[in-house]
């Protein structure tokens, strides 16, 4: 157990490979705006939250992500439900699901731009397009997965349709679902990062665009960075919403869940 | 032959599958009746249509031929008054010990206040005091069976269904539950009709036996087990017992694939 769980030299290897970075980038005279080192990097977010400007952007993108994430997952809900539920909207919504399934999302970043402007909405819209297809998809799994034997108790209780998925559909599901959101939270970032790019007024996805026509590489490393400290926070948040949720799951250490991450970008 | 104090009648019941090679005869011919406060055990192979003879009487399965009547009222789907065991506990892993027992009480909404005591009482009385804020899978296989008969007896059923309740524990957990069984039967005398494939098992509990023959699902013969109680496992070492158990198994000997 020491062996495999050592938190000093976790950190001391972290520490190492940044050294070695930094001493690569300078003993091989690397330019900057090719591969900046660490220290570079460091120095550009230390600026770069000193001004302000990270934060400023970093609220917008992560506006975009929350509300993306939201949108696209009540949307998906409800839809997944009431595709589990009833077999007539399968048979009629599921040829535009298959074919808005295998089509890459993020393809439609540039439209979405065109049809709701520079704004919040066309990254809400993207964000949420991309966070869909996971959530729909393990929801209707999650719907469906509940015990036969289960079923068999509830209506033999001459429990009603409702009182079958409020009671027993819907908890069994829920493991399916929370695996499906953290999918999600990730994907809506990818979303709102790509409607950035395509055109944006503000946003940390169009600073990294800024940085990269005025060759600021280090600047967008720095952003990277913040990116990918945002996507594990909000991974962190969800992870523990299902831990408090989901304490009856055995599976739930594993998040072995995931019924599939097919939808993807 | 239905006297008033039978709770269960069943009258010429007959049973079809459609499969895509035609249909499948299931069950035929079956009657019988279960009177008031008796424990009816009803024994056969796998697959000889025992638990599709249990869900027609839970109203999980509609019957294709004949009738089931529940205190003379014919079966045609689910009943309020019915209480169900399956093989397995079949336990809500998200509710504690108490709201799976009172699952029941939520379902056809019977007032939690009124059934939480009682649902106490049950508890105590299977020998789970203490356990009620515990989550099923903090309890072993037999414990977890003891919350799934409490659960079947919450509403007050005017019948039990058991589907070989014990089916899936180890031999020696088994033989603790159907003293434990017979125990709380001798208490509160409810109507029981237990399925099972053990012969033993069959004739240790009930007040009759009814032999179940397969393809198609049928009632050979019925033996009624006038062993006094309370009955000790020993019981079952007891010339009288073994005379029953012979008889029984004298009906599968040649066809096998029934424990003793």
């Amino acid at each position: 157990m020491t062996g495999l769980r050592n938190p000093a030299l976790r950190v001391a290897l972290l520490v190492a490979s940044l050294a070695v970075w930094e001493a690569a980038v300078r003993a091989l005279r690397i330019p900057a705006f090719i591969l900046p080192p660490p220290s570079q990097v460091g120095a550009a977010l230390y600026r770069g939250a000193v001004s302000g400007i990270y934060l400023e952007h970093l609220w917008i993108t992560l506006a975009e992500t929350l509300l993306g994430f939201a949108l696209g997952s009540a949307v998906a809900f409800v839809v997944g439900t009431a595709l589990a539920v009833s077999r007539r909207t399968e048979y009629f919504l599921y040829p535009f699901i298959v074919m808005f399934q295998s089509m890459p999302k993020v393809a439609l970043a540039p439209l979405v731009v065109i049809w709701f402007g520079l704004g919040l909405t066309s990254k809400v819209i993207s964000a949420a397009l991309i966070a869909f297809f996971p959530l729909l998809v393990n929801t209707v799994v999650g719907l469906r997965s509940a015990d036969e034997d289960r079923v068999d108790l509830m209506r033999s209780l001459a429990a009603s349709e409702l009182q079958i998925f409020r009671m027993l559909r819907l908890p069994s599901a829920l493991p399916f679902i929370m695996a499906g959101l953290e999918v999600a939270m990730v994907f809506s970032l990818v979303g709102a990062i790509v409607a950035e790019f395509v055109g944006a007024e503000a946003g940390l996805g169009m600073l990294i665009q800024s940085r990269n026509f005025s060759m600021d590489v280090a600047g967008e490393f720095a952003i990277l960075f913040i990116l990918a400290v945002m996507g594990l926070l909000l991974n962190t948040a969800l992870v523990s919403v299902r831990r408090r949720v989901l304490f009856w799951d055995p599976s739930q250490k594993s998040a072995a869940n995931a019924a599939s991450l097919k939808g993807g970008l | 032959m239905a006297r008033a104090a039978d709770v269960i009648s069943v009258k010429g019941l007959r049973k079809e599958y459609g499969t895509p090679r035609g249909t499948v005869l299931a069950l035929d011919r079956i009657d019988f009746t279960v009177g008031e406060g008796e424990f009816v055990a009803i024994v056969g192979p796998s697959g000889c249509g025992k638990s599709t003879l249990l869900k027609i009487l839970a109203g999980l399965l509609p019957a294709t031929g004949g009738e089931v009547r529940l205190r003379s009222v014919s079966i045609t789907g689910p009943r309020r008054d019915i209480g169900v065991v399956f093989q397995s506990p079949v336990l809500f892993p998200w509710r504690t010990v108490l709201d799976n027992v009172l699952l029941p009480v939520d379902v056809q909404r019977l007032g939690r206040e009124d059934n939480r005591s009682r649902a106490l009482d049950l508890l105590a009385l299977v020998g789970l005091h203490g356990f009620e804020h515990r989550y099923p899978w903090e309890l072993s296989g037999g414990m977890q069976q003891r919350v799934a008969i409490t659960r079947g007896l919450i509403h007050n059923p005017a019948m039990l269904l058991m589907d070989e309740p014990f089916g899936a524990l180890d031999a020696m957990t088994r033989e603790g539950l159907n003293l434990e069984l017979q125990r709380i039967w001798l208490e509160r005398r409810e109507t029981v009709v237990f399925i099972t494939h053990s012969i033993t098992e069959a004739v240790f509990l009930a007040d009759r036996v009814l032999i179940m023959t397969p393809r198609p699902g049928h009632i050979a013969e019925e033996v009624p087990v006038a062993i006094p109680r309370p009955r000790a496992l020993d019981v079952m070492a007891a010339p009288e017992f073994g005379g029953i158990v012979r008889r029984i198994r004298a009906h599968f000997s040649s066809k096998g694939g029934i424990e003793a």
